[in-house]
């Protein structure tokens, strides 16, 4: 088993008219939180679908578990996208049982606690939700399986505070310390920087800074948040 | 509520001193089982990886031993609370004297000052 839950070299990614990513150096461990932090538009939805396996690189390496992403990597990885990927016609009952049906990993007592934590409403159809309660849905169907790479783009963009909030408590306590990899994707930094173990600074399709969030707060003695403003201003 | 830390220094160690405060305060007495990871990081909001790290350092420090499978407890030394309680008084001290000193008060002023300042607290509590 490879003592890396991401190994990416070089890695690019090229779009009609756009090099979304453009050499893209990353390594991390297994069992960490990473933030990867960036503006719109700096590639990290793209660098997430290709690490999801559902979007192939233009050239250089991904090794997600120590695999090319692909069928098998995608059966341990829980990947959350910004954009709604949840049938409006379902309710979240069967929301559950097709996730449990899709994925071996499915741990139904997690996924029981994590709903009653969220608030949600078994018998809710999907498509009456409010944004707020969408997502806490889509974290509580991700951090249910016991999956090896959670990938969480976005996970509070456009929501209230209290959804934040629970979407946050969500993830603490769905989260497997030392078990489970997570990468969440955000701009929301001040909200999201005591979680993250590790960050990465993605500016204009390559990683500029990366490092451990406690050595970066000791040796900069100053915030992520501050650190990002530094970066990005 | 959410403990509002600064995020300008490292959390650990921040979780460190807050555990050290409940020791003084009581709300962790000698021998008392600490909360577990999971349930401080839920309740602080931060990641279980940073409170393990504040465990591991307390324990390092000798303030907080783990039993196998048990969890955190406090060390049952009487000179614990009398140590940790001078060691958080010292440091406050230390930030009241670095803050008025770069308002350019005078050691003898900020006596003055703070001893003015417990005179009147003293007096509201009557």
């Amino acid at each position: 088993m490879s003592e890396w839950a991401l190994e990416v070299e070089q890695l690019a990614k090229k779009f009609p008219g756009v090099q979304a990513l453009r050499g893209v150096d990353l390594t991390i461990p297994r069992g960490v939180t990473v933030g990867l932090l960036g503006p719109n538009g700096s590639g990290k939805s793209t660098l997430m679908r290709i690490l999801a396996g559902v979007q192939r690189p233009s050239a250089g390496e991904v090794r997600v578990l120590g695999r090319r992403p692909g069928r098998e990597t995608k059966e341990r990885v829980a990947y959350v996208p910004e954009v709604e990927h949840l049938y409006p016609w379902m309710d979240v009952d069967e929301a559950l049982r097709f996730t449990a049906a899709v994925f071996l990993d499915f741990n139904p007592d997690r996924a029981e606690e994590m709903l009653a934590l969220a608030g949600l409403d078994r018998e809710a159809r999907i498509g009456d939700l409010s944004k707020g309660y969408r997502a806490r849905l889509k974290l509580v169907l991700a951090m249910a399986r016991d999956a090896e790479l959670v990938l969480l783009d976005e996970p509070l963009s456009g929501i209230d505070l209290i959804s934040r909030e629970k979407v946050l408590d969500g993830f603490l306590r769905g989260h497997r310390p030392g078990e489970t990899t997570v990468v969440i994707t955000t701009h929301l930094v001040r909200e999201v920087e005591p979680l993250l173990d590790r960050v990465a600074f993605l500016k204009e399709g390559r990683v500029v800074l990366d490092g451990e969030a406690e050595a970066l707060r000791a040796k900069r003695g100053c915030s992520i948040e501050d650190l990002y403003r530094e970066v990005f201003a | 509520m959410t403990w509002d830390f600064d995020r300008n220094r490292p959390i650990y160690l921040q979780i460190g001193e807050e555990i050290c405060r409940r020791i003084v305060r009581g709300d962790l007495p000698p021998g008392a089982r600490t909360p577990s990871v999971r349930e401080l990081a839920a309740e602080l909001r931060v990641n279980p990886n940073t409170v393990q790290r504040a465990y591991q350092e307390l324990e390092r420090n000798g303030v907080l031993f783990a039993r196998r499978g048990q969890g955190s407890f406090v060390r049952e030394d009487p000179a614990l609370v009398g140590r940790l309680r001078q060691q958080i008084a010292a440091a406050a001290a230390r930030r009241y004297w670095t803050e008025v000193a770069a308002l350019g008060m005078s050691p003898e002023e900020a006596r003055r000052l703070i001893a003015g300042v417990i005179h009147d607290d003293k007096s509201s509590l009557r």
